[in-house]
């Protein structure tokens, strides 16, 4: 029996088109825009004006705080101006826009493909390298990392978790770097771990990779600290309380974090980062990225540097097909839809899904007819018709009571509805207002 | 670029499944039980469900587009639903004029006056067949003699009115038993009873399908059927010369037919699993209750009604398991 989440889920169509596309560099673009909120926390405040020579690497916004992240140029060249332009949320975000000029790296940056595996066992160090070089979570959450490499006082971490899940529909980029970067990967685990000061590092990975899953097996085979541990194919498992109760057991109480239960998650994108940073001395400026939709001629993953227009790789994987009537960034269950194909690639953008007209719409929403669906679906173990209910008429408090607030926004709530009620959509209405009332009783 | 792109939340997958889906499934899931019936009761089963299913669309659209004035919904299946249960419900002799009756009062007092599809509390079939049974007793009890039977007579009783005569004239159980069919028989449907009950064999079929295609989950018959055989036996292993053993109870009257198609009707049941459980023990004492000690032979389409009545306490209260809930 392979391990798995017990409450709720779903498992919608894998459509991983791109699973056997080895992962390619993308030309360089001829201008990028880097948001400077590319995380989640305090956005970054620019060092550079415009017309300053930049160098890819070289860092031009300084972390705004604590939870915040530094920002590197992703490409050598002049920095054309400061201004606000749309990022994958649809609203206007400043960022720093840069004219590519050749590709010149800063100073220090090793940028060959030559694996460095020995590294100094500080934690002090290793986390200090992670936030200088604005590593956040590369799964889609995007919460600096080095933030969660320190614990609260009085928590100790006891493991860490990679979380090489990759649930969501389409997405293929964590695979290929399972693939094609496990080494380096192995090494940014081994970091984290002596970043976390943790014996035990689990990688959880989806029986629906079994490639991904033997090649980490194998490489692992001589290192009991490191265990691969595969899991059945259920969304949401990527989340991480579900990550965390599928491979341990354990689960995290409503309203706390990980680490609560000792342990910490990180994706893989995000460990292989810490590889480069660490050991490459590389900041975040690229990453890799799928390309894909069923009408996309060559649905592909790439390696793309960040504030990379989304439509530079509609190009590279064949065009925008004819029947494209949706962009996600992100995958289908929780991607954001994108009104523009200028909007820059950023830190936490795993992949590009281009949905077809007639995928793209929703259906007519009917009558609920208490079948239960929702329910039996919601890996909290919430009510979602109620909540749906409940938000719609502004019973705030009622909400509260029902834990909306415990709300992971997976989808699969609408996801699995037959009367096609958009209950997520309804639901964060409500936890947005129960968010803010929680907010204001504080202060 | 020209082209103009759909913006939504997510999520932007949704499954293939749709309430016009289920309510279709749970019709296919009735047609075995539905076979049998013509087979037992040659042409009058095809006049019953025919009528029943026409009357409760007819209506259904003739409320909705003049009384309610909304748009008609009659093709989401669940009006044509409501019929073929309320003909399985009624004997297959039942006049034509009372089957209109009892589809007006199932669709109209039962579905439509409390808003509709997904709001009504009551199972609305199951309104229309107790109206009809309240109010035309006679007809309603009165079976009509199969057509494999090898009897000369129109009409006949039940196994449980047989069962409920004998006990009430102070015979006991090991003798009444003489005159019933036995479970074989009682499994595949022959025996007299209303139009779509007869047959637990086929009833159980139409589980199976209904499982499979997850269009309801096994919970809520497994635990009135359990609840029926516990409760069944336990007075049979007290006293078995008042009380029958409980498979016949599993597989006469309505107990199959309830418990499937009736008491698994989403709109009326509880939301949880818990809940379900709560529901499902509910139906199955109440219908043993009835059986046993009750004025009527058969009991369950009261018992569903009355949990039906509790559904939305139920809900209130129970809650499901929350992850990482302190509870």
């Amino acid at each position: 029996m392979l391990k798995t989440f017990k409450l709720g889920g779903v498992h919608p169509a894998e459509n991983k088109l791109s699973a056997d596309k080895a992962i390619e560099k993308l030309a360089l673009p001829k201008s990028v825009f880097i948001p400077v909120a590319q995380h989640i926390g305090a956005p970054a405040q620019a060092l550079v004006k415009k017309g300053d020579q930049v160098k890819a690497g070289q860092l031009i916004a300084q972390s705004g705080g604590f939870v915040s992240a530094n920002i590197h140029s992703s490409v050598s060249g002049t920095v054309k101006k400061i201004d606000l332009s749309p990022d994958s949320s649809g609203y206007p975000k400043q960022g720093i826009f840069i004219d590519v000029e050749g590709d010149e790296w800063a100073e220090g940056i090793d940028t060959s493909d030559k694996l460095v595996e020995k590294f100094e066992a500080d934690s002090k160090k290793i986390i200090d390298k992670i936030n200088a070089a604005g590593i956040v979570g590369l799964g889609g959450a995007t919460f600096p990392t080095h933030v969660k490499l320190m614990p609260p006082q009085g928590m100790t971490a006891e493991m860490l978790l990679i979380n090489g899940v990759e649930c969501e529909p389409y997405l293929t980029s964590d695979h290929r770097v399972m693939l094609e970067k496990a080494p380096e990967l192995l090494v940014g685990i081994r970091l984290l771990m002596c970043a976390l000061e943790v014996k035990k590092a689990y990688i959880g990975i989806e029986n629906n990779k079994p490639d991904a899953i033997a090649h980490l097996q194998k490489l692992t085979a001589s290192d009991a600290s490191i265990e691969v541990v595969p899991l059945k194919v259920k969304y949401p498992q990527g989340g991480e309380k579900q990550l965390i109760k599928a491979v341990t057991g354990r689960e995290v109480p409503s309203g706390a974090l990980p680490i609560a239960v000792g342990a910490v998650v990180n994706n893989v994108g995000t460990a292989l980062a810490v590889y480069e940073a660490v050991q490459k001395n590389k900041p975040l400026v690229e990453r890799v990225v799928t390309i894909t939709g069923k009408s996309v001629a060559k649905p592909s993953n790439f390696l793309v540097r960040i504030g990379t227009p989304v439509q530079e790789l509609i190009d590279a994987a064949g065009g925008l097909p004819e029947d494209a009537g949706k962009i996600i960034s992100g995958g289908p269950m929780m991607g954001k839809a994108i009104a523009s194909t200028t909007v820059p690639v950023t830190k936490g953008t795993s992949g590009i899904l281009i949905m077809q007209d007639k995928e793209a719409k929703r259906e007519q929403m009917k009558t609920c007819i208490r079948c239960t669906r929702c329910v039996t679906v919601c890996p909290m173990g919430l009510e979602p018709y109620y909540l749906m209910t409940v938000s719609d008429k502004k019973l705030w408090e009622k909400a509260e009571e029902q834990h909306i607030m415990d709300c992971i926004e997976c989808g699969s709530c609408s996801y699995t509805c037959p009367a096609d009620r958009p209950l997520l959509d309804y639901i964060r209405l409500g936890k947005g207002k129960v968010g803010s009332i929680i907010r204001s009783r504080k202060n | 670029m020209s082209k103009l792109l759909t913006i939504s939340p997510s999520p932007h997958v949704h499954t293939s499944d749709s309430v016009n889906k289920i309510m279709y499934r749970v019709l296919l899931a009735l047609v075995p039980a539905l076979a049998w019936s013509v087979f037992m009761f040659g042409f009058e089963a095809i006049r019953v469900t025919l009528l029943a299913v026409a009357a409760c669309m007819a209506f259904e659209f003739l409320i909705q587009k003049f009384l309610l004035k909304e748009v008609p919904q009659i093709t989401d299946g669940s009006a044509a639903l409501t019929g073929i249960l309320l003909a399985f419900n009624v004997p297959a002799s039942l006049p034509s004029w009372m089957i209109i009756v009892g589809a007006l009062v199932a669709i109209g007092v039962g579905k439509l006056s409390f808003g509709g599809l997904g709001n009504n509390p009551f199972n609305p079939a199951l309104v229309g067949r107790v109206f009809l049974l309240i109010s035309f007793p006679v007809h309603m009890t009165s079976w009509p003699v199969t057509q494999h039977a090898a009897v000369d007579a129109l009409t006949t009783a039940t196994p449980l009115a047989l069962l409920k005569e004998g006990v009430k004239a102070g015979q006991p159980v090991s003798e009444v038993m003489l005159n019933l069919p036995s479970n074989m028989d009682l499994l595949y449907g022959n025996m007299p009873g209303s139009l779509g009950e007869i047959s637990a064999l086929f009833l159980l079929l139409g589980f199976a399908y209904m499982v499979w295609k997850k269009v309801i989950t096994w919970h809520i018959p497994v635990f009135v059927l359990g609840t029926i055989f516990i409760f069944q036996g336990a007075l049979w292993m007290l006293n078995p010369e008042n009380f029958i053993e409980p498979v016949f109870h599993l597989l006469t009257g309505g107990a199959m037919l309830g418990a499937i198609f009736m008491a698994t009707d989403m709109v009326t049941s509880p939301m949880t699993v818990k809940g379900q459980l709560i529901f499902g023990v509910g139906i199955g004492v109440l219908t043993v209750l009835i059986r046993n000690f009750g004025a009527y032979p058969e009991g369950i389409s009261f018992a569903i009604l009355i949990m039906n009545g509790f559904t939305p306490l139920i809900n209130a209260y129970i809650k499901p398991k929350r992850f990482g809930g302190t509870k």
